[in-house]
């Protein structure tokens, strides 16, 4: 079968060519970096913005609303100008906070949520850093977050911060085990932690389809455990607001608040990157494998190609929306879980079912029983 | 039991109360010395079994103060009301009722912080609306004034 | 920032003391909760109220009954019409003034139309608490349709004052037969929304069911009334047992449960949107020709005495007393509010329970601050 996706790597190249023929090596590299660093935070801002503007018409199509559509046309320009507000207010000075943290704790929360972005495919060669333990790096980074919220709530010296920051803890720290079980029982069906040969070892079928039941509940339980992670309804026990007004950014105001908001959102884009690509085939179009080849024929091949002429960053991002739309949708339907309900969900449900499913997914990949 | 029956089952419980009959509802005046002990024995007859208190009342009288208490028993739905008059204004004392009407706690407290009466043994004697600290005086008082108060 | 409380044993030991209120988004007013908590565990709640308090009673002493009636509204916003048909109920009792059989049904379906409008907004706000945030547009949809039909007929949405000793301001909208009849039709649809959104969901059943217990002993102890009582079984319905307009010509059932945790408080108000509903439609087509007021004097005086008057409002029984001296003003007048003895249940009840748990009681119990303050 002759793919024909659309490649990256020329365009790479091309431009690396340029530079290092042009510059001494070290520049080249540096002018390189900053390429990608602007890149990513030209990305990172408009996937931001984008997501707040989605969410509110999402949580406005599930509650019977309009949603904003005053500025811009359907409102697009609503986030835009609601940013613009946001950098404008005043940064509220805590007198009996300690400063020191209080300013760090935003920048650990955003930093996480920037460096676990640079390790995820985005299409076929469109990827920063490609690490042979990708999926590793990424469960890393991304609880590195947690740092910032402690951080916050221990120094805003405020009571509900506190009390949001030390749940955010317990919550993610649990949640962190379901997630990185239910990463491991791809791994072993994919044989690699590398996220590129990851999604291309998908190429003929995506692994939710083709990694047997084990792969389907190792997706469910990924969505509710990221959903965890993240902070999001019907978890979001951190910043509970009919609780604890607004958990651990209760006094942060400004740009240092915006910060959190736009890194809670950063959060929910990893965790459905993940996702998209560990289960649905990231960048990979949806191809029919050999056993449906053999079915239909000619008509797969036909089906084959025509799927390839969709770019893969739309594939990509396809299915990234699809997996945010799914979390919004529980966060504006479900009400918020008890903080004793939360751990037990996690430590007597999900965590034995997760084990069980590994030793489950360890016999199908020994017999061969996967497609 | 209606009101006559209520009236001599009290009676022959306590011949020494005091018993008139209003539009509405029996009235029972007692004296506070004796308020403690009769609310206990409306709530604790198994044949009146008042146990629910549904209003307490404090009067600014002339001469003294005056807590009204409505009760219901939601076993029989009968209904009485209790009265108790304290011996003056400038210290009201009465017994207090919670440890039988648990109700009686917050209702107590607001009628001690705007009409002033004391209830003895109250577990948490207290203002319940107004500042503990720095409010002089009982608004619900007739003789109360303040600068702000309009009198027509 | 803890403070330091020394136990029975003269051991130092530590209370982490937390204010819910008087700022706070699910106190709904400005109530402030002092809470000592263990961990996530409250230990003891103690309600500071009063932020609100304006001295109702005390204004009213220099006050005619007519003008009385627009203060009532300013307690318990949500029955606004149930308070106001209190004071007239007892100043028509106290003059012994039979109202037409017209004023008493559409009192009635007044009553039960803002107790309804008072349920719906009590669930959104109960799903809020909970955490989910969609009930509050739901609940809202449908007390738009009430709350128009109030403004067309007497002239405000929320604090109608409509009442006046004696019957009516004046006489029903011509469409408000229509429009009610409509509205129920519109909303026996809509109500079974809500059981789908909210009362099976698995996350509100965990989070409702066995929380926050309040026996039946302690809910007539504490006098809590309304669906709140009528959740843990006090059969406490003033419509039932004290029938006042044309309660005594209606079918209903008085909603009772037993248990008395969060979710069968939640039932009870449920439900009893279902009565309501029912209750309006026996009279609404049988409302009688006639005048909508009696002709009163413009002055009013009651006659020497103590008088006392019982309504069920939304969130529990309502009461007024009046100590007349025979003055045009109340010498005394108190009001007996639902949600003050309400208040005084919360220690018992959730006591022992999580934080959040603490909110879903408070949603449960339905409370309207400034009936508490009054």
């Amino acid at each position: 079968m002759a793919f024909n996706i659309y490649d990256f790597t020329s365009f790479n190249q091309s431009i690396d060519k340029l530079l290092y023929d042009n510059l001494p090596p070290f520049w080249a590299l540096i002018i390189e970096m900053t390429l990608i660093g602007v890149a990513f935070l030209l990305f990172y801002a408009l996937v931001g913005l984008f997501l707040v503007y989605a969410e509110r018409k999402v949580c406005a199509f599930i509650q019977n609303r309009v949603g904003p559509n005053r500025v811009g046309p359907y409102g697009i320009f609503q986030t835009f100008a609601d940013f613009i507000k946001l950098l404008m207010k005043e940064i509220i000075h805590i007198r009996k906070a300690d400063q020191f943290l209080f300013n760090l704790a935003p920048f650990i929360v955003i930093i996480a949520s920037f460096m676990a972005i640079a390790a995820i495919p985005f299409g076929l060669g469109l990827h920063a850093i490609d690490f042979n333990i990708g999926v590793f790096y990424v469960m890393a980074v991304s609880s590195l977050g947690v740092i910032g919220i402690l951080l916050a709530g221990w120094s805003s010296n405020n009571k509900y911060s506190l009390i949001g920051a030390m749940r955010s803890g317990a919550q993610i720290v649990s949640y962190e085990l379901s997630v990185g079980m239910s990463l491991v029982t791809i791994v072993i069906l994919a044989g690699t932690m590398q996220l590129s040969e990851i999604v291309e070892a998908q190429r003929n079928g995506w692994f939710i389809f083709t990694g047997h039941i084990p792969a389907i509940i190792a997706f469910l339980i990924f969505i509710i455990a990221g959903t965890a992670e993240t902070n999001r309804g019907p978890f979001d026990l951190a910043e509970a607001e009919s609780e604890l007004t607004a958990g651990f950014h209760t006094e942060y105001s400004g740009i240092k608040f915006a910060f959190f908001f736009l890194a809670e959102y950063m959060n929910m884009f990893i965790v459905a990157s993940i996702a998209a690509t560990v289960f649905l085939g990231g960048w990979m179009p949806l191809h029919l494998g050999p056993l449906l080849t053999d079915l239909l024929g000619n008509w797969s091949l036909k089906f084959n190609t025509g799927v390839d002429f969709i770019p893969p960053f739309f594939w990509y991002m396809g299915k990234t929306l699809l997996v945010i739309f799914l979390m919004m949708w529980f966060k504006w339907t479900f009400p918020r879980l008890r903080i004793d309900q939360l751990l037990k969900l996690e430590w007597k449900y999900l965590l034995p079912i997760n084990l069980f499913n590994i030793i489950l997914m360890a016999l199908i990949v020994l017999m061969g029983w996967h497609f | 039991m209606n009101n006559e029956q209520l009236k001599e089952k009290i009676l022959s419980l306590d011949p020494s109360l005091n018993i008139s009959e209003g539009p509405q509802y029996l009235t029972l005046s007692v004296t506070p010395e004796k308020l403690h002990n009769t609310a206990l024995l409306l709530k604790n007859t198994s044949e009146l079994s008042f146990d629910y208190l549904f209003c307490l009342t404090g009067n600014d009288l002339a001469d003294a103060c005056e807590v009204v208490y409505h009760l219901e028993s939601t076993k029989h739905a009968h209904a009485i009301v209790l009265k108790a008059k304290t011996a003056n204004r400038e210290n009201a004392l009465l017994p207090t009722v919670t440890d039988i009407w648990a109700t009686a706690d917050f209702h107590e407290r607001e009628v001690y912080d705007l009409v002033g009466i004391t209830f003895t043994n109250h577990p948490d004697m207290r203002r319940i609306f107004l500042d503990e600290e720095d409010w002089v005086g009982y608004p619900l008082r007739k003789d109360y004034t303040d600068n702000n108060i309009v009198t027509r | 920032m803890e403070e330091f409380i020394t136990n029975s044993k003269g051991k130092q030991e530590e209370e982490y003391i937390v204010n819910m209120g008087p700022q706070h988004p699910s106190t709904h007013g400005v109530l402030r909760l002092k809470i000592s908590l263990k961990g996530e565990t409250v230990e003891r709640i103690e309600p500071h109220c009063g932020y609100i308090h304006r001295g109702i009673e005390k204004m009213c002493e220099r006050l005619t009954y007519q003008q009385i009636i627009h203060l009532t509204d300013r307690m318990d916003y949500l029955s606004a019409h149930i308070n106001n048909e209190a004071v007239c109920l007892l100043v028509e009792d106290a003059l012994q003034i039979e109202v037409p059989e017209r004023v008493k049904y559409i009192r009635t379906i007044l009553d039960e139309l803002t107790r309804l409008a008072s349920h719906q907004l009590w669930w959104c706000a109960f799903g809020m608490d909970l955490g989910a945030l969609t009930t509050y547009f739901y609940g809202l949809r449908d007390r738009e349709h009430i709350l128009d039909i109030f403004e067309e007929t007497t002239g405000a949405r929320l604090l109608q004052s409509f009442n006046v000793p004696g019957g009516f301001m004046n006489d029903i909208h011509p469409n408000f037969i229509k429009r009610v009849k409509d509205f129920i039709v519109y909303f026996r649809k809509k109500l079974p929304e809500y059981d789908e959104l909210l009362t099976g969901n698995v996350i509100m059943k965990e989070r409702t069911n066995d929380i926050g217990i309040l026996s039946l002993e302690d809910a007539i102890s504490y006098g809590v009334t309304g669906p709140s009582g009528r959740g843990s079984g006090f059969a406490c319905d003033v419509r039932k047992h004290h029938p006042y307009s044309a309660y005594d010509k209606v079918e209903f059932r008085e909603v009772l449960y037993t248990k008395g945790d969060s979710f069968h408080r939640y039932k009870a108000r449920v439900e009893e949107m279902w009565e309501s509903m029912k209750i309006i439609e026996q009279l609404i087509d049988n409302i009688p020709e006639g005048d909508y007021a009696v002709k009163m004097k413009p002055i009013i005086k009651l006659p020497e005495g103590e008088y006392y008057q019982r309504v069920e409002a939304a969130r529990g029984e309502f009461g007024v007393y009046v100590l007349s001296t025979g003055e045009k003003y109340p010498y005394r007048i108190k009001f007996r509010s639902p949600n003050f003895s309400n208040l005084s249940a919360i220690n018992k009840i959730a006591a022992g329970f999580k934080i959040a748990d603490l909110v879903a009681i408070g949603g449960s119990l339905d409370l309207v601050i400034p009936d508490i303050d009054r």
